[in-house]
């Protein structure tokens, strides 16, 4: 019965003279995640709603799923459309709806008029008594209950009249694209595929740089990579994933520094790498799934060691996060089960038994100048030999 | 140059396998189970190949059932005889050092009330008849024990094991899983006092997806697989008629050849384990290298296993791999679990270092001798380098 969604976005709503740039790029991501789903649907903006008609025979779970993974929408409500025949006429269909979707008619309700046809002859209030009193007529087990009703049922007064009580909750956020691109760093763990999502959900497009070391780490794990950049990429769109390969400079730095310090010289290595290929491909920040403390090399102090080196802006949107919050999102999000696959990513090869926890800049820095020698060499080989796999 | 040393894992079909597949599936695909001339000609190919794999065996045509494979005919060998026999007694014995496809069912038949023994093995993989023996009690119904072991080659005393458990009590009904032994060496269940013998085509050169479990026409067990009533009634399903016809060309192959196979294969295996002890003088215990396969009978004639101690499995497996070289760390089937360390190495009671660092090496009668001395010479290059780098 429902050939309609309705898309209820919230904060791009108030985003003053921008407010079609938002509606416009909502639009382009809703058709394009609607793209995989079978079926034709068209979607139109409408006086400050946005709309999705859909065809005969298509399935409302799989588009509702695939709407589900659009930031900017808040809510979708899926609606009935009805032609404006009078008051005695939308009462019939009123009932009609609800006879359609409960299967039970014993709840609390209360009808919520919106008119924004200010020429429809009556006002929203009166609407509503009207409506209200034959609802409790056609079904003398349903009561009213203003305050806490269990069915809201909404009616919509514009060149034509939308019914609904139904709102599944959307993802919320803003519509990718809106707000720049940034450059993931994408390991095979379970944090940064969530940090990627939550910096998309503000409206950024991402692309992402892995580092792999064969034959360290396996071409599983690399596929591995893939797949979370696919996961991720239902919500973020198209990303570019750049797989880098780390090997050559990770067995230098083993050789030429103090092994407890390999984790920190390396991440700042990744961090050089990663910014180098943001600046190439227009990303103005890099994001990681950093979370205080989680690790050796997430103390404050390591934080800080491996920001150094960067000069764009660093997002860590996982800092504050136990893991257990995070592993919740990336149920979610269904990363989780493909990022407990048990592969060896290369942060985890060479590590210390003791790593430092605490570096001292200076240390490391006086550690670095050791690689001097073919340290820019190996990190231009690494820059000049990644792949580039375009994750739809 | 590419050499495929995973032979032990699965191996290439031949060419007179291929084609007897692909004629029986696209000129002569008829279904046993039909009434027409198409099926009664179906059914001739299928009394073909049981004829032919009955042959190599030295056993009847009726006692050879079709399966999925190996992992079926243990699953089926097992529980089938366990179910069927309860009456009797509610004890079976194993060895500590089986395949999963064994080790499974053990452990699903000791949820359902039986009692499991599990025979330990001494350092080279091989059980002691004694422990056997002394295990063996009134109420005990199945003993299943592997011909060859499929991490280390390690051949059990099969034939003494059989004549002890029939010397015991004549109605303990005999397993073995000879999926490493049928087609590298003779084996003739009636001689060896085995009841039920489970295979696998693809090892052998066949396809993947087929195999068979002997079932003595004394012996009584209970089907798993209910339906149609195919194989009399015993192991349901439409007849794999291409699969049948492969795995019985492959049986046919491997047989007719056996004499030459077997001198070909047991001096590959001497070139392979005399290049070992070779580049263990070179390297001076840099790393030292440990095999774990012994020379001469109470070892099979197609695997050999060793460490590399101070180079990880799957680091050194994917290094060779960059060279085209294909290996095995600890047994395929079980590479999916966190710290993929073998049962089997751990049950030979080898020190960590060994364990993390063993490789399987496992020839085919196609496998050459220049195969071998590539793979030598990539060890020989690749350990002193990969060595350097240990994990400390």
């Amino acid at each position: 019965m429902f050939k309609t969604l309705l898309i209820k976005y919230g904060e791009i709503g108030i985003k003053g003279k921008n407010r079609h740039l938002f509606e416009d790029a909502l639009v382009r991501q809703i058709c394009h995640a609607l793209k995989k789903v079978d079926g034709e649907f068209s979607v139109y903006k409408e006086q400050g709603r946005i709309y999705v008609d859909c065809d005969d025979d298509y399935d409302f779970d799989e588009t509702v799923e695939a709407l589900k993974c659009v930031f900017g929408i808040v809510g979708i409500c899926p609606v009935m459309k009805v032609e404006d025949r009078g008051l005695e006429t939308l009462g019939q269909d009123v009932i009609h709806f609800l006879e359609n979707v409960y299967e039970e008619h014993n709840q609390t309700f209360k009808v919520f008029t919106r008119r924004a046809r200010k020429s429809y002859p009556m006002e929203s209030n009166d609407v509503n008594c009207e409506l209200g009193g034959m609802i409790l007529n056609a079904f003398p087990g349903m009561r009213v209950d203003v305050h806490n009703p269990e069915i809201m049922l909404h009616v919509e007064i514009r060149e034509k009249i939308y019914i609904y009580s139904r709102i599944i909750p959307g993802p919320g956020g803003m519509p990718v694209g809106t707000n720049g691109k940034a450059m993931l760093l994408l390991s095979g763990g379970i944090d940064s595929p969530v940090a990627g999502y939550m910096i998309c959900k503000r409206g950024v497009k991402l692309d992402a740089t892995y580092f792999h070391a064969p034959p360290y780490t396996s071409e599983r794990a690399k596929q591995k990579v893939v797949d979370l950049a696919r996961q991720v990429a239902r919500y973020s769109g198209p990303i570019n994933l750049h797989v880098v390969n780390f090997t050559d400079i990770q067995l230098y730095i083993y050789e030429k520094c103090p092994h407890d310090e390999l984790t920190i010289i390396m991440r700042r290595y990744m961090m050089k790498i990663a910014e180098h290929f943001a600046k190439e491909t227009g990303a103005l920040a890099l994001i990681t799934g950093e979370s205080i403390g989680q690790v050796a090399s997430q103390t404050m102090q390591s934080l800080a060691a491996t920001n150094e080196v960067c000069t764009i802006p660093v997002f860590r949107p996982l800092i504050g996060n136990d893991k257990q919050e995070i592993v919740d999102i990336a149920e979610k999000i269904g990363t989780y089960e493909t990022s407990i696959l048990p592969f060896e990513d290369c942060c985890t090869i060479f590590v210390a038994k003791h790593p430092v926890t605490k570096p001292n800049l200076n240390v490391i820095r006086r550690s670095e100048l050791k690689l001097q020698e073919k340290i820019d060499e190996l990190v231009k080989t690494a820059i000049d030999t990644t792949e580039v796999i375009r994750i739809e | 140059m590419e050499a495929y040393l995973d032979n032990s894992a699965t191996t290439r079909c031949t060419e007179a396998v291929r084609d007897v597949v692909i004629h029986t599936m696209m000129d002569d695909f008829g279904n046993p189970s039909s009434k027409h001339m198409k099926g009664v000609e179906a059914e001739r190919y299928l009394r073909d190949a049981r004829e032919t794999i009955a042959k190599t065996l030295k056993v009847k045509e009726k006692e050879i059932y079709f399966t999925s494979g190996a992992t079926e005919s243990n699953n089926w060998a097992i529980i089938g005889a366990a179910m069927a026999n309860r009456r009797a007694g509610m004890h079976l014995i194993t060895t500590a050092v089986e395949h999963a496809a064994v080790l499974m069912p053990m452990h699903y038949l000791e949820e359902q009330g039986f009692r499991v023994t599990y025979l330990p093995v001494d350092q080279k993989g091989h059980i002691s008849l004694t422990d056997l023996e002394q295990a063996i009690c009134d109420d005990t119904i199945l003993v299943s024990i592997m011909y060859v072991n499929n991490e280390i080659g390690a051949i059990e005393p099969v034939a003494e094991a059989g004549k002890l458990i029939k010397s015991k009590n004549p109605g303990i009904l005999f397993h073995v899983d000879a999926v490493q032994a049928y087609g590298k060496m003779t084996v003739h269940p009636k001689k060896l006092g085995i009841d039920l013998l489970s295979v696998s085509a693809h090892k052998i050169h066949g396809p993947k997806g087929i195999g068979f479990l002997y079932i003595n026409e004394k012996s009584r067990i209970h089907p798993l697989i209910l339906g149609g009533g195919q194989q009399k009634g015993m192991r349901s399903g439409t007849d794999n008629v291409p699969g049948a016809c492969g795995l019985a060309m492959a049986a046919k192959e491997a047989y007719e050849h056996l004499g030459e196979s077997t001198e070909h294969l047991l001096a590959l295996k001497k070139r392979m384990m005399d290049g070992l002890e070779a580049l263990n003088r070179s390297l001076m215990g840099q790393p030292r290298i440990v095999i774990h396969s012994e020379p001469g009978e109470r070892s099979a004639p197609h695997i050999v296993s060793a460490a590399f101690p101070g180079v990880r499995s799957e680091v050194l497996l994917h290094a060779l791999e960059d060279k085209g070289i294909y290996v095995s760390a600890g047994s395929a089937c079980s590479s999916n679990k966190k710290l993929p360390v073998s049962t089997v190495l751990k049950e030979l009671h080898l020190k960590p270092e060994l364990l993390e660092s063993t490789l399987r090496f496992s020839f085919c009668r196609y496998t050459t001798e220049a195969e071998i001395d590539y793979c030598l010479s990539a060890l020989a290059e690749l350990l002193p380098v990969l060595s350097r780098y240990a994990r400390h």
